[in-house]
């Protein structure tokens, strides 16, 4: 468990847009009669991409009136998942994994990148540009060590490719999602040991 | 070895045609009617025929979890199939090139599986951060949906509904029951079993979880034959299955091999073998995080399957194979596992949610040998008093880990605390009631 508390500066209202309420309502539909309360993790994710990539109190209750549900249980729900921001992240959000299978590969040297860029975990750089955390598994293991920045994955990292990753995004230059090795997924780098007959050798 | 016309996941990697059309060319939708004209327990005789064992961890039948659903369905309470593709155990990265890069293969199985229990509605829970997954899983889905393949009027002939549902960030939530509360918009927290969720559920209805692999190997089975699935590896541990290679293995990689392959022949053949050669092989977590850890000598020649390692006191659990060679820290690579549990118990029951957070501050002090010697036995034996006192089997999967490191690696845990204490230092050493 993890103690996770709601921001002390929060705005004084939420919103949302005309499109994420249309969005919302399409949501709700999926689920059985009187079973809104299913939809509360995809409308709470929704409302933070909305804010900014960070969940406050406003939106919390915004989305308890909307699927009638008590300020308490979404409040519950926004504190017990962890992809749920309390507090404001950077432009970009880098959440680094530090699981066993990352660390195995070097996601040590990785953090240090971070924390020499970025600065400390948790604390937005000075141009709101970067904020960084370390999360647990993020399941994309072949690949390690690798980070998610916002909605996307970036895997086979080196201290190297990443501080050009980081340094591309600053500066808005476009990037690579994906292995930053030229893999196409994870199939084993250089020539392939399976599939043989359908795709030859492979992408490389 | 597999042959590649044995393979089930023949767009693995990405390098072919997502789209459905792809899929169609690789096999996939091929006359489903025909698959489904053979009735509910047809279909479920084949499941249980072909020895096909949960690919989720627990390595249950599949066909025998399927049969525990009521035989009629009663109106008021509908049975629904849930896809569990929260894939969050450490190590395992399998269901997500599935749902990336074959995603019609679950698509199928969906329906297919959903028809043998009379299910018409599914919902496929992936984990949150599978952003883009989603969005591939979702397109998949809705292709289908266009192509009439699923719906309320498809051209089957059986009214379904496939929905794909998300979580946000909670290990927790692929254990089977929290996946369902997480489902109905509650915190994703397990329930007391019984009742099972094939009697009591999703919304309270009769309700089969299972694992994306095994959903989306099904229909391949039935084209094909219970007894060509059951054909590949040794008896009861049957068929092919993802393997995720991750660690120090020359070429980490997901790879679909016949169950029973052994494991010098797995990391051989597709890893191109071990970092520093085999003697440079320290040990090995062979299915995920959660199971115990197996010294190099043990596991070089085992076969990789449920029996096998059960024997050597771990498992398969998820075919996640963790390789350490000799220059791992590996209490410190099991105290970063003691973390993980710390931070994915969900706090309902006390051994789990006080003893996780116990274990990992002792095995903190364990990596630098800021312990006593005394302290190795008190910490097995806690992790014993957890593993079976809690609902679900998250304190089970803290302890083992720990419980496999004292049991092969002990002499590793003492030379630390020598060196530690053999140099002087300002802080006293604590004892474990801190």
């Amino acid at each position: 468990m993890s103690v996770r508390r709601l921001a002390e500066k929060q705005p004084e209202s939420f919103e949302f847009t005309p499109q994420n309420k249309a969005w919302l309502e399409k949501q709700i539909a999926k689920y059985p009669d009187g079973r809104q309360a299913s939809a509360v993790v995809p409308a709470l994710w929704q409302a933070q991409k909305q804010n900014d990539y960070w969940l406050p109190r406003a939106a919390i209750e915004k989305v308890a009136d909307t699927l009638g549900m008590p300020h308490i249980r979404v409040l519950e729900i926004a504190t017990f998942y962890t992809m749920f921001n309390l507090e404001p992240v950077g432009k970009f959000y880098v959440q680094l994994c530090g699981t066993t299978p990352c660390m195995l590969r070097g996601s040590d040297d990785i953090i240090k990148v971070l924390e020499r860029k970025v600065g400390p975990q948790r604390q937005v750089r000075v141009d709101g540009l970067f904020s960084w955390a370390e999360v647990e598994c993020l399941g994309a293991c072949c690949n390690a060590p690798m980070v998610q920045i916002n909605d996307d994955y970036y895997e086979d990292l080196t201290p190297e490719n990443f501080e050009k990753l980081l340094d591309d995004l600053a500066a808005g230059r476009s990037v690579k999602t994906g292995s930053q090795t030229g893999r196409s997924g994870s199939e084993p780098e250089g020539v392939l040991t399976s599939l043989t007959s359908l795709y030859g050798e492979g992408s490389k | 070895m597999l042959s590649d016309a044995d393979r089930i996941f023949t767009n693995l990697y990405g390098l072919g045609d997502r789209s459905l059309a792809g899929a169609k060319k690789r096999g996939q939708w091929d006359n489903t009617k025909a698959l489904l004209d053979r009735g509910r327990d047809v279909i479920i005789a084949e499941v249980k025929g072909s020895g096909l064992r949960g690919r989720g961890g627990a390595g249950f039948s599949t066909g025998m979890k399927w049969s525990f659903m009521p035989k009629e369905v009663d109106p008021a309470r509908p049975h629904y199939l849930v896809i569990n593709a929260d894939e969050s155990e450490p190590g395992t990265c399998k269901d997500r090139e599935i749902m990336r890069n074959d995603p019609h293969t679950l698509v199928e199985g969906a329906l297919v599986a959903s028809f043998a229990m009379g299910a018409h509605a599914c919902y496929i829970y992936i984990r949150g951060e599978f952003i883009a997954e989603r969005i591939a899983l979702q397109a998949a889905v809705d292709e289908a949906y266009e192509a009439g393949l699923i719906g309320k009027n498809n051209i089957h002939g059986y009214p379904f509904d496939l929905y794909v549902h998300h979580g946000a960030g909670a290990y927790i939530c692929g254990e089977e029951t929290a996946l369902i509360e997480s489902i109905e918009g509650k915190k994703g927290m397990p329930r007391l079993k019984p009742p099972f969720p094939a009697n009591v559920g999703l919304y309270g209805c009769p309700t089969t979880v299972n694992n994306v692999e095994s959903i989306a190997v099904v229909p391949t089975i039935l084209r094909r034959g219970a007894s060509w699935f059951a054909g590949i590896g040794r008896p009861n541990n049957t068929g092919t299955k993802l393997f995720s290679i991750s660690g120090h293995v020359n070429k980490p990689c997901n790879v679909e091999e016949a169950m029973s392959i052994s494991f010098r022949e797995l990391i051989e053949r597709h890893c191109g073998g071990v970092r520093g050669g085999w003697d440079n092989l320290l040990a090995v977590i062979p299915g995920g995080s959660s199971v115990r850890c197996v010294p190099a000598h043990q596991i070089i020649d085992c076969p990789m399957d449920f029996d096998s390692l059960v024997a050597l006191g771990s498992g398969l659990g998820t075919a996640a194979v963790m390789v350490m060679d000799k220059s791992t820290d590996i209490i410190r690579a099991i105290a970063r596992l003691s973390y993980f549990y710390k931070h994915e118990s969900c706090g309902q029951c006390t051994p789990c949610r006080e003893g996780t957070g116990w274990m990992w501050r002792v095995m903190e002090r364990m990596v630098e040998g800021r312990a006593h010697k005394r302290e190795i036995d008190l910490l097995f034996d806690v992790s014993k008093k957890i593993e079976g006192h809690t609902i679900c089997a998250l304190g089970d999967a803290a302890a083992w880990p720990v419980q496999g490191l004292i049991t092969h690696f002990r002499d590793v845990i003492e030379q630390r605390i020598d060196q530690y204490t053999a140099n002087p230092h300002s802080e006293p050493i604590r004892v474990a009631a801190e």
